[in-house]
């Protein structure tokens, strides 16, 4: 199953298939190292809701919900 | 000519731990992504010949996002390091090497340093170093840049390797896409163009500077795009290559550095996540952030520790305790509480100087004498006064808050070694990106609460211009350490005032600065038509255990900085601010201005301060900080002109104001000043977010254009007498009477509400039309 990684529930996983956006944002997040391939865990949201804090190769990475929103993720069922 | 040495590695990952050790610099170092923001240089000497250290900010890529991280990628290609050590996390090494690949691309020696090599085999892991530098065909040296070790063993290595010139290899070497980078390479070797693989790969990776700067070879990477066709990726080389590094990575180094058994990080819990469990709990994250705050100002200030005078009436009763409180100094309320760490380290500080200065007084008194002799008592007296009254009042005033300053930043450098501090970014996040500033420009703003200097430079970290301007207007509302005596001195004051708690004072003044923050932010917000917002993506540092040798590094420096500008800044405007206020026109004349006693009463009519230049001055200003409250009164004059000193440093606030009130004892000092509550308030947030000192003033325009820095002199200014005078109004309508007050405030926070609604909406709007 397909899901964004801003609708995330906390402590799921999934594997990422594509990474939207345009230019220098997209690129930012290549180079943090969310790339198709690279496995994500949703560790936990922040107080407001917003940011979101994620496991990605072995280190944690914060990034917005508007940002996660470009990432597409294959997710078990 | 010295060889230049260039640190370069990821944000957070040690290289200016690993610069201090090698250097025996005390750059300050802090637990999270972004602390240094310039390069930074230092000499090695323990080798034959002594070498320069560069230590550049930290950078996740070549492919540079911020200014700061331009600073890194300029500095590696154009200034021609003679080697580049490269400082790899071992316990974040996937990432880590992400950057590895990129700079091994770059025609210079590199040496890999890996770092935290011992935490990885201690939790049970595995590091091959002779694998890892076959693979990557450059040495691998393991240090501790934390514990000092490994670093002759580097610094030899890197001495060797610094002898031979490197090419530039890359891992795309058998991908189909190396045919594209082969051609675009003879392209840029045609051209006579350093480092040409790198400026190919880099070109192919359609990077904004490189398409920038050579036009003319765009078109060839287009048309082999056109023709080009991956599987997964079709022709998006960016992502394409972004994801063969990383693949590479996984599989050539997956299992030269492992951690234990295998497992990830997301199946175990850490410490840190049992930490950051509680800290940045949904519900409780901000609340236990404002406690924190509360808990370090109210160890600081408060006279009544934890209240327990107040609320349950314990007072210091014991007399032996007693004696050697009051033997110390402490004279706070008649010992009704027991007195703050803080509260007391302060007294017995004030104790301290206040022997010295009478030990002073007693040699200035023989001066005074023997000049009478001499019948020079002019030039005599001129000098006794000017170092008594003057130079060592304002010292005596500023140094007496030393241990009270100290141990405030005791506290906000263990916030920061820790990594609480980039916690606060993500958890504020949210209510600073509702009205356009990201979690990120909080970060300038925490490093504010130290120096405004350092987080003006650390602006550079926004990546948009128009984010940054409005970050470095804000800054003011975080109270620099310079501003922290003139809260301590109110403090000290404030039961004099008619204002019981002086931690709950200080406590607000910090907690007031960042809402007002908010509460600016709302209103730029409503008057800009720009809706854009930086990103936020960062990486969160794991927490560790405060390093004593950080904390102490960056205490002693804040002590160091402290003393010097207290001998030198703050010495020399005291001695020009004693000669304005001792001279002055009086009877027809300028001169020396003498009080003027009563000749049957001897009591003093008038001081002769107020004949003197400084009054002139203090009056004329007077006259503009009228509405403002606290310029009301015969006092108002001083401590008008005490806010004007402040530009030179903030500390001269309180030097001045010891100079003016005739008396360096705060108690003293809280009498003869008039102002109510509501001016206290009204004067602390004047001098809070007024023009920061000059250095801070310079800084800003170097980061600003004219018109911009001008805007922001304005802002400054209108800001902290718009805001004092409003503080002045509303409290003094309490004072009068209450419900006026509360319809007024009322009034006001539901403009406020309405203003954010509109901000809110607005962002909609805009999204909806930029969608």
């Amino acid at each position: 199953m397909l899901k964004k990684l801003d609708e995330f529930k906390q402590g799921e996983t999934g594997l990422i298939k594509t990474v939207e956006g345009e230019g220098r944002l997209r690129r930012r997040l290549f180079d943090m190292g969310v790339t198709p391939g690279a496995v994500v865990t949703l560790r936990k949201k922040a107080p407001l809701g917003d940011p979101i804090e994620i496991t990605i190769r072995n280190y944690e990475l914060s990034l917005r919900k508007a940002e996660a929103a470009l990432v597409t993720l294959e997710v078990a069922e | 000519m010295m060889k230049k040495i260039a640190l370069a590695g990821n944000p957070n990952c040690g290289k200016t731990t690993l610069f201090n050790a090698l250097t025996g610099s005390t750059a300050h170092v802090g637990n999270w992504p972004g602390v240094t923001v310039d390069k930074k240089t230092g000499v090695y000497k323990k080798l034959d010949e002594p070498v320069e250290i560069i230590d550049l900010p930290g950078i996740y890529s070549l492919s540079p996002y911020t200014p700061e991280e331009v600073v890194s990628r300029n500095f590696i290609l154009d200034e021609h390091p003679d080697c580049v050590i490269n400082l790899v996390d071992a316990t974040n090494i996937e990432r880590n090497l992400y950057l590895t690949t990129q700079i091994l691309e770059i025609d210079v020696p590199v040496v890999i340093a890996l770092n935290m090599a011992d935490v990885v085999k201690k939790d049970g892991g595995v590091i091959e170093v002779e694998q890892l530098s076959k693979k990557l065909g450059v040495p691998v040296v393991e240090i501790s840049a934390l514990k000092g070790e490994g670093l002759e063993n580097l610094m030899k290595t890197v001495e060797i390797t610094a002898k031979t010139p490197r090419k530039g290899e890359t891992l795309l070497q058998d991908k189909e896409l190396m045919h594209l980078i082969k051609d675009v390479n003879i392209a840029f070797k045609g051209k006579g163009v350093e480092n040409p693989l790198f400026h190919s790969i880099k070109l192919v990776e359609n990077d904004e500077i490189e398409t920038s700067m050579h036009e003319d070879l765009v078109g060839m990477v287009n048309e082999y795009k056109a023709t080009f066709k991956d599987d997964v990726f079709g022709n998006d080389f960016e992502a394409y290559i972004a994801d063969t590094r990383y693949k590479y990575i996984n599989k050539e180094f997956g299992n030269v550095v492992k951690s234990k058994t295998g497992e990830t990080k997301a199946e175990k819990a850490t410490k840190s996540d049992k930490i950051d469990k509680v800290l940045t709990h949904r519900i409780w994250g901000l609340p236990i952030f404002i406690a924190i705050m509360f808990l370090i100002f109210h160890f600081t200030f408060s006279e009544d520790l934890l209240f327990l005078n107040a609320i349950f009436g314990l007072e210091v009763k014991n007399p032996a305790l007693v004696n050697i409180l009051t033997g110390m100094g402490y004279e706070g309320e008649a010992l009704g509480g027991i007195p703050s760490l803080g509260v007391f380290l302060q007294s017995w500080m004030g104790w301290i100087t206040g022997q010295l200065m009478s030990g002073f007084q007693w040699i200035c008194s023989g001066f005074q004498e023997f000049g009478d002799v001499a019948a020079e008592a002019a030039s005599a007296t001129w000098y006794g006064g000017l170092i008594c009254d003057g130079v060592l009042t304002g010292i005596d005033a500023v140094c007496s808050f030393i241990p009270q300053i100290m141990l405030l930043f005791l506290f906000i450098a263990i916030m920061e070694d820790t990594g609480y501090m980039a916690r606060i970014a993500f958890i504020l996040d949210r209510a600073f990106r509702k009205f356009g500033l990201s979690g990120k420009a909080f970060i300038p703003m925490l490093t504010g609460f130290g120096c405004s200097v350092p987080a003006i430079m650390a602006t550079r970290t926004l990546e948009d211009q128009k984010e940054k301007n409005r970050t470095i207007r804000l800054l003011t509302c975080f109270s620099c350490g310079a501003k922290a005596p003139i809260w301590a001195l109110l403090a000290a004051t404030a039961s004099f005032l008619g204002f019981g708690y002086g931690d709950v004072f200080v406590f607000t003044i910090y907690i007031g600065g960042i809402a007002l923050a908010i509460i600016l932010a709302i209103f730029m917000r409503l008057f800009s038509r720009d809706r854009y917002v930086s990103p936020f993506i960062m990486e969160l540092p794991a927490y560790h255990m405060p390093q004593a040798r950080n904390v102490g590094a960056h205490l002693w420096e804040k002590l160091k900085h402290y003393c010097i500008k207290a001998a030198t800044i703050l010495t020399a405007s005291l001695v020009v601010i004693w000669f304005l206020q001792s001279f002055g026109f009086q009877n027809g004349g300028f001169g020396m201005v003498e009080d003027v006693v009563d000749p049957i009463t001897e009591e003093v009519v008038t001081s002769g301060i107020e004949y003197s230049i400084l009054a002139y001055i203090g009056k004329g200003l007077q006259y503009i900080f009228y509405p403002c409250g606290w310029a009301i009164g015969a006092d108002g004059w001083k401590l008008s002109v005490s806010s004007l000193t402040g530009l030179v440093a903030k500390e001269d606030v309180v030097g001045t104001m010891a100079l003016l009130f005739s008396n360096g004892s705060e108690d003293a000092l809280a009498e003869s000043i008039t102002i109510t509550g509501a001016g206290m308030y009204a004067y602390a947030f004047f001098n809070l977010l007024t023009f920061p000192c000059f250095a801070a003033i310079a800084t800003a325009k170097g980061e600003q254009t004219t018109k911009e820095f001008l805007k922001t002199l304005a802002f400054w200014f209108g800001v902290s007498y718009g805001t004092s005078a409003a503080i002045y109004w509303v409290g003094t309508l309490y004072e009068v009477a209450w419900w006026a007050g509360l319809i007024v405030t009322l009034a006001l926070v539901g403009g406020l509400v309405g203003a954010a609604i509109l901000v809110v909406r607005n962002n909609k709007k805009g999204a909806a039309v930029t969608a």
